[in-house]
């Protein structure tokens, strides 16, 4: 299907969220896609890009708290909303929990994966503060890990619950 | 000997230094690298499989706002580069000129400000294509007549590459001759793809300023890179730089050399400007170094249960252009290492390869240089002899096995097995299994018509290579080095040739200094990647970074360490042949209080030398390997097949893996649990196939299926630890072993849940559909 050299002219309207809980506004082409948005316009890194078509979730960041693939959720849906990516997720000072509990149960090895499986499993504890290998095999069944086999990143699922757990 | 929990050499299961980064996004991945007035490209790809190209109109999308250049292989012909060389001595099309011969083949470019804009302009470009056949098996590519793919090549008349042999046919003949049974498999390794979940990419950067090239670019081997750059692109050596940055996965799939990092570099070159080229998951599945497709004819001859000789007869369908990264003497890889971890006193291997119209490539997947082929070919061999002669499948291994005292062990095609006690590695697997008690339960489930299978794997792998009289890429020795530079402080750098995609070299590489020159593995920092400050190396596949660079850093450790001996012997006034060393520092004999630490040291390097040492405590080592290390293991795997579906599901896996000595044991079974996935995935799912036409079903991650924490089984891991004689660490490396070992005890415990009703294979990936069917023709199905 060929486009005509007219449509390629950007459509672009202004978009405002909140980013970490930073408000962000940018006038944006609304065909920009959420991840591009992150990375490009804002360069927020951290959010990588593995496959185009919403199967790997390396794009996965949260969307008001839910973990969306942001490879194909245009920036303008974001409109208004809250995002939080793994540059959010990491305090001042220190880790959050689920990084030190990536890191603790070697639950990563090239790292690309990651923020988005971290971001799924912060969503998963929110919800369910004491899961099941089951029930963290299902909710990261959407992030696709190529290096470790999963078995590392469940315990540290677990390895989190717990931590969450002794400081609430 | 593990060193004190202050230093943490080898043997402890530290923490890893790299994850500081990556658990915060701060990872350094090639799209993250944004340079000054940096332009973008993108590649149009060919549709259609096989088709003469008549015709190509950039006119429309050079026409397009923000466009800044289309590039056409006819505008790299003025320069010479419209065709490449392959690491297997063929040549490549970097932008095709004459005709497109697979599906996804890069036809041309487009350079402009944004992707956005310049994936627009891809739609703009008006092809004119002239259908030709296509050819999409290697059957077919050598039937006479078939259609001629490599009609570029002078002398070239037919769509066969290459015919290649190893071991004693004679005797391999006699062998069978002599033979009271034989026992043959065909079976056919599917093509899959290594698809880390970073794709490639380069930000190429001429700048016409200075005239330096510099290529962050998603590279395994940014050395060899370099060196190829300068003799394809004729450009001086000095003057390109290769920055390997994190790599997103690897598995072989960053090991060539691609036409994106070509012609980008040709652009930022004609340009002036930097540009970013980043493959999409299509691109990359369809057009970047595959693996397997391999059609495998196997018979073993058989003198009671003893195995006498070994015959395979292999078909290789090598895709467009002939671009295996392997060894340039073995066209076939190392596959001749089929014996396996048997003593078969004769065998013999055929192979011949072919074109055919799909990508090229062929070794990549985390294998070195496909062992994992032959690793599968005895394994399914010796479970289908096994069956045949109505023993049991561990039986026939045990009593077959290379037995411990035969060591250094020389095998029917030319191998020198370093060390292994294979045997001791089956026992603890089965004790491990519960082998015996599920045996019986597999026989009471059977009774009450469940369909249980036990598969067992024993693989021997051969990684490590060189010794580079013996292997070589594209003609470069392989070898690699290691420079060390202790500063005053006590604090060093460690420089590398290889290049981690995940492996932790940041933490290994650091215990290793720790163990060898005492100095904490906090206090190391290892860099890699950068051509520009790292010394010479062939880089990371085939599991080469421990064996042969991990060799290197303890050997420059070492060589620092006879002259840490020179400095502290003039600091304690002592002779250098009274000092005794443990980690950390030397001290008199007889008195430990009288110690000057490597800190000590390494300070008097630089401001009190004894007369005629020269300053400093740095320096350099290139480690040929005298030999390539043979690690191995038994795999056992429980499946449950459902009668009414075909589809099975994994009980249990139990892998034993005996890799030598671990320097970071956390490191080494996550390498394993990585490989026993992407084993599984391979065994069960993934899958690269065409159509008649030659469309490829499996360009996206919707259609090539991988794993997911759901359908992966858990593992229960388990060592022995027989040391490589002749590495200075006794270790081996460990990072493609299980995806090597493991398909075949997954499709050995499909098979003999059904292998009593005289089902002998079914090939992967072992579909619900496939196992449906094969139940249905022994009148299992339900």
């Amino acid at each position: 299907m060929a486009i005509q050299e007219q449509e390629a002219v950007a459509i672009t309207r202004p978009l405002a969220v909140s980013v970490n809980g930073v408000e962000r506004s940018a006038e944006v082409e609304t065909r920009l896609l959420l991840v591009h948005f992150l990375r490009q316009t804002l360069g927020l890194t951290g959010t990588h890009i593995g496959c185009d078509t919403t199967s790997c979730g390396a794009c996965t960041v949260l969307l008001d708290g839910t973990p969306v693939k942001s490879c194909t959720v245009l920036a303008v849906q974001a409109e208004g909303r809250e995002i939080t990516t793994v540059e959010g997720l990491t305090p001042a000072g220190g880790l959050h929990p689920i990084q030190e509990a990536f890191s603790a149960e070697h639950g990563l090895q090239c790292g690309f994966c990651t923020p988005g499986m971290m971001l799924t499993s912060v969503a998963l504890l929110a919800e369910n503060p004491d899961p099941t290998d089951e029930d963290i095999r299902w909710a990261i069944s959407g992030n696709i890990c190529r290096c470790t086999g999963y078995q590392n990143i469940v315990k540290a699922v677990h390895h989190a619950a717990g931590k969450l757990k002794e400081a609430s | 000997m593990a060193t004190a929990h202050e230093i943490r050499g080898l043997g402890h299961s530290v923490r890893r230094k790299e994850d500081d980064r990556f658990i915060r996004g701060k990872g350094n991945y090639v799209d993250d690298i944004v340079l000054p007035e940096m332009l973008h490209m993108e590649l149009l790809r060919s549709p259609v499989a096989h088709a003469r190209i008549n015709s190509i109109d950039t006119s429309r999308a050079g026409a397009l706002p923000g466009v800044v250049a289309v590039i056409t292989g006819e505008a790299l012909a003025a320069h010479n580069l419209a065709w490449m060389p392959t690491l297997s001595g063929d040549t490549q099309a970097v932008l095709a000129t004459d005709k497109v011969r697979f599906q996804g083949q890069e036809i041309a470019a487009v350079v402009a400000e944004t992707a956005y804009i310049a994936k627009d302009a891809l739609e703009l470009i008006d092809v004119d294509y002239e259908l030709l056949p296509a050819v999409t098996t290697p059957q077919q590519a050598l039937e006479e007549g078939a259609p001629l793919i490599r009609d570029d090549k002078e002398g070239q008349e037919s769509n066969h590459i290459y015919h290649w042999e190893a071991g004693d046919q004679e005797a391999t003949d006699r062998a069978f001759a002599d033979a009271d049974r034989v026992v043959s498999l065909d079976t056919f390794y599917p093509r899959c793809h290594p698809a880390p979940l970073e794709c490639c990419g380069c930000v190429a950067d001429v700048n016409p300023a200075t005239g330096k090239t510099t290529i962050y670019m998603t590279s395994q081997a940014p050395h060899a890179h370099r060196t190829l750059f300068a003799l394809v692109a004729g450009l001086p050596e000095h003057e390109i730089r290769i920055v390997s940055p994190d790599i997103g996965g690897g598995f072989g799939n960053k090991v060539p050399i691609y036409p994106g990092y070509v012609v980008a570099t040709a652009a930022s070159l004609l340009i002036g400007r930097p540009v970013k080229w980043i493959e999409d998951r299509t691109g990359n599945l369809v057009s970047t170094g595959f693996a397997r497709d391999y059609h495998m004819h196997g018979e073993l001859a058989l003198k009671g249960s003893k195995m006498t000789g070994l015959r395979v007869k292999l078909l290789s369908d090598n895709g467009a252009f002939f671009s295996d990264a392997q060894p340039t003497r073995f066209k076939a890889g190392l596959f001749h290492i089929v014996t396996g971890s048997y003593d078969i006193p004769a065998a013999h291997v055929i192979t011949d390869g072919a074109y055919t119209n799909k990508a090229p490539g062929g070794v990549a997947y985390r294998c070195s240089f496909r062992v994992t082929e032959a690793s599968y070919m005895i394994e399914r061999l010796v479970q289908t002899a096994a069956y045949e002669l109505g023993v049991d499948p561990v039986e026939i291994r045990m009593e077959n096995f290379i037995q411990p005292e035969q060591f250094p062990y020389e095998s029917a095609t030319g191998f020198l097995y370093d060390s292994g006690d294979y045997p001791a590695a089956m026992r603890l697997a089965l004790e491990r299994l519960g082998y015996d008690q599920l045996r019986k339960e597999q026989a009471e489930a059977r009774e009450e018509g469940r369909l249980l299978g036990i598969g067992v794997a024993f693989f021997t792998e051969v990684v490590g290579a060189g010794h580079g009289t013996e292997y070589d890429i594209a003609g470069l020795r392989m070898f690699d080095s290691a420079e060390l530079r202790v500063h005053p402080t006590g604090k060093a750098i460690l420089k590398l040739g290889v290049r981690s995609q995940g492996q932790g070299h940041e933490t290994t590489f650091g215990q290793i200094i720790a163990q060898e020159l005492g100095i904490p593995y906090e206090d190391v920092e290892v860099q890699e990647g950068d051509t520009d400050n790292t010394p010479y190396g062939l880089g990371t596949y085939a599991s080469r970074s421990t064996p042969v660079a991990g060799a290197a850093a303890a050997m420059i450790s070492r060589e620092l360490r006879e002259k840490a001996r020179k400095i502290a012997a003039h600091l304690l006034e002592a002779a250098e042949d009274d000092l005794e060393w443990e980690p950390g520092r030397f001290f008199v004999k007889g008195s430990p209080d009288r110690a000057a630490t490597i800190q000590d040291i390494a300070f008097a390097a630089y401001t009190n030398l004894p007369e005629g040492l020269q300053a400093g405590l740095e320096g350099v080592h290139y480690y040929d390997p005298p030999n390539m290390t043979f690690p191995y293991g038994a795999y056992a795997v429980v499946v449950e097949i459902d009668r009414g579906t075909g589809a099975w599901k994994v009980q249990r896996v139990v892998a034993v893996d005996d890799c030598g000595v671990r320097i970071n044991p956390m490191i080494v079974e996550g390498q394993i649990m990585g490989g026993l996935t992407e084993g599984f995935g391979i065994a069960a799912m993934e899958l690269i196939t065409f159509d008649e036409d030659g469309n490829c079903i499996g360009s996206t991650f919707m259609d090539y299926l991988l794993p997911t924490a759901w359908e992966t089984p858990e593992f229960e891991l388990d060592a022995t630890v027989v040391p490589s004689p002749h590495h200075p660490l006794g270790a081996k490396g460990v990072g493609e072993s299980a995806t090597v070992g493991s398909p075949a005890a997954y499709v050995n415990a499909v098979v003999d849940a059904i292998a009593h009703a005289g089902v002998r294979n079914i090939d992967m990936p072992v579909t619900s559909d496939k196992v449906w069917k094969a139940l249905a023709e022994v009148g299992l199905a339900e």
